[in-house]
């Protein structure tokens, strides 16, 4: 994203002027929201789990430099060359070096936010090694040049039409052929060949295990085992709050990710690395990029517990009507508008108001972070700052334009009534636009639809 | 001072108070976990099947089809253990010996030792994993307590078949690695 961004509400209008293609996208992501909700119920269990994550989560905060010691202690022993990388500049050319000095032509990478946040792809382009993203989504949205739109599901603003079309352009597949299987099975060939002739594989981490010195990396598509396990290079690149103290806090993570992120019990495969395989060199590069910063800002750190399960951006109404590439972030949704404004205040000041804070993110997320009470503290300190101003006004338009229509915002409008009665400051209040906008009734005990259902049920009962 | 000195002074300096890392507590299940692993494992696309003992496996391995690369027939399958992709890539069908299965969520842990070489499971277009009934646990914490995680350089836990969802949130199973999964438990 080298160019100024375009703010979220100018982007968000664009995306509003297809109402068809708006309400799809807001249903799709809708539906994973609901097969989320389904796979929290079916563990009895859950509200422990999510108790627990955090809790790790902001021990393993407390004691965060303690963690990276021992971690990289203990990879080295493991024989993984550990690197440090205190921004993305330096990320980038570290990930260039070692490259360079095993004169590799191509890359394989599996998903990674961390390497979409440094903006690694351009940059190795500009050098001539060329990167070919792996995870299918990934894979589409690269061959249309654009960004991930989501963290999980990275193509999940286009239709299969699209997709069709521009496979069609690229790997030259069957005009107007919309299956999905048949698409799915074209880039399985093309990446394939990609696989077994790349020089070196780039992947993320999902999780890094301070007392024993590996990683994990969670895929359903199997391209980070095939990347990694088929070069003789291997490069894991991780933001470093993604450390944990134990293997066995590995149990109550894997537990809740894929629950969260896609409604499925576990992905497909996660994949435990702690020595490179025989004639492989495994790297790993911890990356701060601002990470330390927000770590000192006492109501932004529980931000970096984040486990990027992407269950905030589906529940968000915002998101799923607005698009994440109106977030101008490598991470949209909720977290990304806390995230981003860490990283560049003046540009990203307008996140943090693409929100009608209606609390729906922070009932969902996994590990209990407080979304959306952090997203109206970032609107004091942008306010404070003076980056609020032009911002706010603009989110209160968008805002209005984004709710206004009728869809599924009704469900979660629902969380909002209710929390509504509980902290009625938090809406009616000059940091919310969206809700300044109008004055706010008190909460009404059931909305109209409710009413006229129940009503309506009565009358035919 | 080098980048490594500088993030960690910074986290030192800005790191909150101290917060204490919670036990995990035993949770009780109470649904039977063979019947709990199949629902599970059928309902992501994979297939499982009982056989009584290593006679039965033997009868079913000699009955798959094309390529078969079983590694735990050691002798058999040691010529592959640093066999390149572009030599394993048109294998049809691995099986491999899995140490732990977990009923929650139907993944079995595998462990390179009993991999050979690490792209078997990925690379074939059927695996098979095969596991000891008496192997299988409720949850991922059992789990956990039964395997250690760095025993091996690599070890994954593999649940069903590879599949993705990025094309219109439609379900395709057979993504980057195998079409197809079973897991064939041993034992009455
Ligand atoms: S903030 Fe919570 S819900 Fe959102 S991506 Fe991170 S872990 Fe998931």
């Amino acid at each position: 994203m080298s160019t100024l961004p375009v703010s979220h509400s100018k982007a968000a209008e664009a995306f509003l002027a297809d109402k068809p293609y708006v309400s799809w996208h807001d249903e799709t992501l809708w539906f994973v929201r609901s097969k989320r909700d389904k796979a929290a119920r079916s563990v009895p269990e859950w509200e422990t789990l999510r108790e627990l994550a955090s809790a790790v989560k902001a021990h393993t905060l407390s004691r965060l430099d303690e963690y990276l010691v021992q971690f990289e202690s203990n990879a080295k022993k493991n024989g993984i060359h550990v690197h440090w990388a205190n921004d993305a500049a330096e990320h980038n050319s570290i990930i260039t070096e070692i490259l360079r000095s095993h004169n590799v032509q191509k890359v394989v990478k599996s998903k990674s936010m961390l390497t979409e946040e440094c903006g690694l792809n351009p940059y190795l382009a500009e050098r001539g090694i060329s990167v070919i993203d792996t995870d299918l989504g990934e894979y589409i949205v690269q061959l249309r040049n654009e960004h991930p739109s989501h963290i999980v599901l990275p193509a999940i603003h286009l239709k299969k039409e699209a997709v069709s079309d521009t496979f069609h352009e690229h790997l030259h597949t069957e005009k107007n052929n919309n299956d999905p299987v048949y698409l799915t099975r074209s880039a399985r060939t093309v990446l394939r060949n990609h696989f077994i002739t790349a020089d070196a594989a780039i992947t993320g981490v999902n999780f890094a295990v301070a007392e024993t010195g590996g990683f994990v990396i969670c895929t359903n598509e199997g391209n980070a085992d095939m990347g990694a396990h088929a070069s003789k290079l291997h490069i894991a690149c991780m933001g470093f709050e993604k450390i944990i103290p134990r293997a066995e806090d590995l149990g109550i993570f894997l537990r809740l990710l894929a629950r969260s992120a896609t409604g499925q019990p576990v992905t497909t495969y996660s994949s435990h690395f702690h020595r490179p395989a025989p004639g492989q060199e495994l790297h790993l590069v911890l990356v701060n990029n601002g990470r330390a910063r927000q770590l000192g800002r006492p109501e932004f750190r529980n931000s970096l517990k984040c486990i990027r399960c992407a269950a905030c951006f589906n529940t968000c109404p915002v998101y799923r009507r607005s698009g994440g590439h109106s977030y101008h972030n490598a991470v949209a949704g909720p977290i990304g508008a806390i995230l981003a404004p860490n990283l560049d205040m003046k540009n990203n000041a307008d996140l943090p108001f693409a929100s009608t804070l209606c609390g729906s993110c922070t009932n969902v997320c996994p590990v209990k972070i407080n979304i959306h009470e952090q997203l109206w503290s970032w609107r004091q300190v942008l306010m404070k700052e003076g980056y609020g101003g032009k911002a706010k006004e603009a989110a209160m338009k968008t805002m209005a334009a984004v709710l206004s229509k009728p869809g599924l915002f009704v469900r979660t409008a629902n969380t909002a009534r209710k929390l509504m009665r509980a902290v009625p400051w938090l809406f009616n209040n000059k940091l919310n636009p969206w809700y300044r906008q109008r004055e706010m009734p008190s909460a009404p005990a059931q909305s109209f639809k409710t009413w006229y259902k129940k009503n309506r049920n009565e009358q035919q009962g | 001072m080098s980048s490594r000195d500088e993030i960690l002074s910074m986290i030192r300096e800005n790191r909150p108070a101290f917060s204490p890392l919670p036990e995990i507590p035993v949770f009780i299940h109470e649904k039977p976990l063979a019947e709990w692993f199949t629902e599970t494992l059928t309902g992501i696309g994979g297939k499982v099947v009982h056989l009584k003992d290593t006679g039965e496996v033997e009868t079913r391995i000699q009955q798959q089809h094309g390529g078969v690369i079983n590694t735990t027939d050691l002798s058999a399958a040691a010529k592959y253990r640093h066999a390149t992709a572009q030599e394993l890539e048109a294998v049809d069908t691995v099986i491999v010996p899995g140490i732990i299965a977990v009923a929650e969520n139907a993944a079995v842990w595998v462990n390179e030792k009993d991999m050979i070489n690490r792209l078997l499971p990925f690379i074939c277009r059927q695996l098979i994993i095969i596991v000891q009934l008496t192997d299988l646990v409720p949850d991922m914490h059992s789990a956990y307590k039964k395997i250690r995680i760095d025993e091996a350089g690599f070890g994954v836990f593999i649940a069903g078949p590879s599949k993705t969802a990025d094309i219109e949130q439609s379900l395709v199973i057979g993504a980057h690695g195998p079409l197809a999964m079973e897991v064939w438990f041993v034992g009455e």
